[in-house]
């Protein structure tokens, strides 16, 4: 129950801050909130019954490398923008190129 | 369901791609790029047997992958949608890969970079994650396809450094991942649920309660965000205008593609058929209004790449008419929609294609795509013109194409179910594509008074690989309207 509902908050949490957070950095950071929800929910769908089902587990080990990639692929992404630019955010250009 | 004979073959498929890509990656970019080339062939005759296969047998190919069957091993299957899906990945990427040697090849004696290494590399894992994504019979197992589609699309769409690219890139990444948790959520409450992911025994055991509800609209939204259908397009435009032509070709073809087949497995396959009536009609309001903005607005752009990406937005929003049109008709309509729904995804394929390539073409030799000074770039780049029009007769439903075949396929769906509402919006569709399409067609014929000379030469190989493909969107529709029953196998 505890971890259901840590892993509905994490979510939550995860989805807003990655729709309001301007900063790609927190965006990035909101992101693995979010999956860190989902593989709560994942652990919680496990432990339900008598013995622990061994499957979700195995779906979270995955899970967890993609979502590392993710996050790395995007890290290098936004570095580079930064490099580039000097910004880290993708908020509009008023301005057209 | 057991497993079929020739089921090594769909193991094969996506062996020989990563066979390829860790290869290449190892071995560097000339060998990397001459190992991409070399797996054309058999990737292609590998895609040809697997079609033939199925028309002989009329029945899907299933593997096992490792001997375990389903719920504790992974099946992969191969049904006619699928099957038609994979010929028309390996015809594009053999097209692609063709155009662009000019771009990303290794000249003898030249050092190597790292942006053709990185390139043909990344070609191969798209090729692979697109196999895994037609194949896949287990919904977990799409997720990693998926996820490695988007990884391969991004770096592709990445690999000029620019700073613009970096920001539209961005934006679609973190599209995609809302998207792709989304649908990881999704999955976690049907494996609740259901204690299994794999397709066809969901399928068997899905009931129409809260939990399977509430999985479904996830998944859904999820899908449609990397999907691009409106109003979730709004990363669609820049990040595939953006885009070397090469990747924006794949981007806009066949990425899409991808997540759409994944979503008529969810709902045609998975789940039970009165959720799918509630929830067709709202996926088709949806499509139609993504086929009136996106067209409007490609209508009204300056620049040829984001017309042509508008364009994508819109034709996405055909493919989402089949949805009210197969659900709970008549046997004989659903399969004329059904049919019409996947032959928009083939024949948009092929045309997009085709479409990124000549803009990219023209671009590169105008130094510029404004379309407002488009004037010249027929005598400059003749073929490149040609393959827009012959893509856009396509797009708009010209007969005889493979667009043609389509639409009209929905259209008649549309009216003997008696839903002619849908017809009104396919009709509007084709004639605001035909003014966008007309648009840049009557500016890049006109003449000019000045001679006009091309900033870069043009390449006539990467003319003829962009006519070659529009060629082929038109040619569907002359296949006789039964070469289609193949994406009926399976359904």
């Amino acid at each position: 129950m505890i971890f259901g509902v840590t892993g509905a908050a994490l979510v939550a949490l995860g989805l807003y801050g990655l729709v309001t957070q301007p900063a790609l950095l927190r965006k990035i950071l909101a992101f693995n909130l979010l999956g860190g929800g989902v593989f709560l929910l994942f652990g919680v769908v496990a432990r339900r019954g008598a013995v622990a089902d061994p499957v979700p587990q195995a779906l979270v080990i995955t899970g967890l490398v993609v979502a590392f990639a993710a996050t790395a692929l995007a890290l290098v992404l936004v570095l580079r923008l930064f490099q580039i630019t000097g910004a880290a955010t993708i908020a509009e250009d008023k301005t057209p190129p | 369901m057991e497993a079929t004979p020739g089921g090594f073959l769909l193991v094969l498929m996506l062996v020989v791609p990563v066979t390829g890509l860790l290869l290449g990656f190892a071995l560097g970019g000339r060998l990397a790029e001459r190992m991409a080339l070399w797996l054309l062939p058999p990737g292609l005759a590998m895609a040809a047997v697997l079609v033939a296969g199925l028309l002989h047998a009329k029945a899907p190919v299933v593997a096992f992958v490792g001997g375990w069957a389903p719920p504790l091993g992974l099946a992969l299957r191969a049904d006619g949608l699928a099957a038609a899906m994979l010929l028309t990945t390996a015809l594009i990427i053999a097209a692609i890969a063709l155009f662009a040697r000019a771009d990303y090849t290794t000249a003898p004696g030249a050092p190597e970079a790292r942006a053709p290494l990185a390139f043909w590399c990344f070609l191969l894992a798209l090729w692979a994650a697109l196999n895994a994504a037609f194949l896949g019979g287990d919904l977990f197992n799409l997720f990693v396809a998926l996820e490695m589609l988007t990884f391969g699309a991004l770096a592709l769409a990445c690999l000029d450094g620019k700073a613009t690219q970096f920001k539209a890139e961005l934006r679609y990444l973190l599209f995609a991942l809302i998207g792709s948790v989304l649908y990881l959520l999704g999955t976690v409450l049907l494996y609740g649920a259901y204690g299994t992911l794999d397709i066809l025994l969901l399928a068997e055991a899905a009931r129409a309660d809260a939990p399977t509800i509430v999985a479904a609209s996830l998944m859904t939204v999820g899908l449609l965000g990397k999907m691009a259908l409106f109003p979730l397009h709004l990363w669609l435009p820049a990040a595939h205008a953006g885009a070397p032509p090469a990747a924006s070709a794949l981007l806009s073809g066949l990425v899409v593609k991808a997540s759409y087949v994944l979503l008529l497995r969810l709902w045609f396959w998975v789940m039970p058929a009165a959720l799918l009536l509630a929830v067709a009609p709202i996926l088709a309001l949806l499509g139609a209004a993504a086929i009136l903005f996106g067209s409007l607005v490609a209508l009204r752009q300056a620049r040829l790449k984001l017309l042509v990406a508008y364009s994508t937005v819109a034709q996405i929003g055909y493919l989402f008419l089949m949805f009210p049109l197969v659900a709970g008709s008549a046997a004989e309509v659903a399969e004329r929609a059904w049919t019409g729904g996947a032959l928009q995804a083939i024949s948009h394929a092929f045309a997009k294609a085709a479409m990124f390539l000549a803009a990219g073409v023209i671009a590169r030799a105008l130094g510029h795509d404004r379309i407002a000074e488009l004037q010249g770039a027929a005598r400059i780049a003749p073929l490149s013109v040609l393959a827009f029009g012959l893509a856009g007769l396509s797009l708009m439903g010209i007969p005889p194409s493979g667009g043609f075949s389509a639409k009209w396929l929905l259209l008649q769906a549309a009216l003997d179910s008696g839903q002619w509402w849908w017809a009104l919006v396919i009709v509007a569709g084709g004639l605001l594509t035909g003014g966008y399409v007309f648009r840049v067609l009557s500016a890049a014929m006109q003449g000019r008074s000045a001679p006009i000379f091309p900033l870069a030469p043009v390449d006539a190989a990467q003319e003829r690989v962009a006519l070659g493909l529009a060629v082929i969107s038109v040619l569907l529709g002359l296949l006789p309207l039964g070469a289609f029953g193949l994406v009926l196998i399976g359904r």
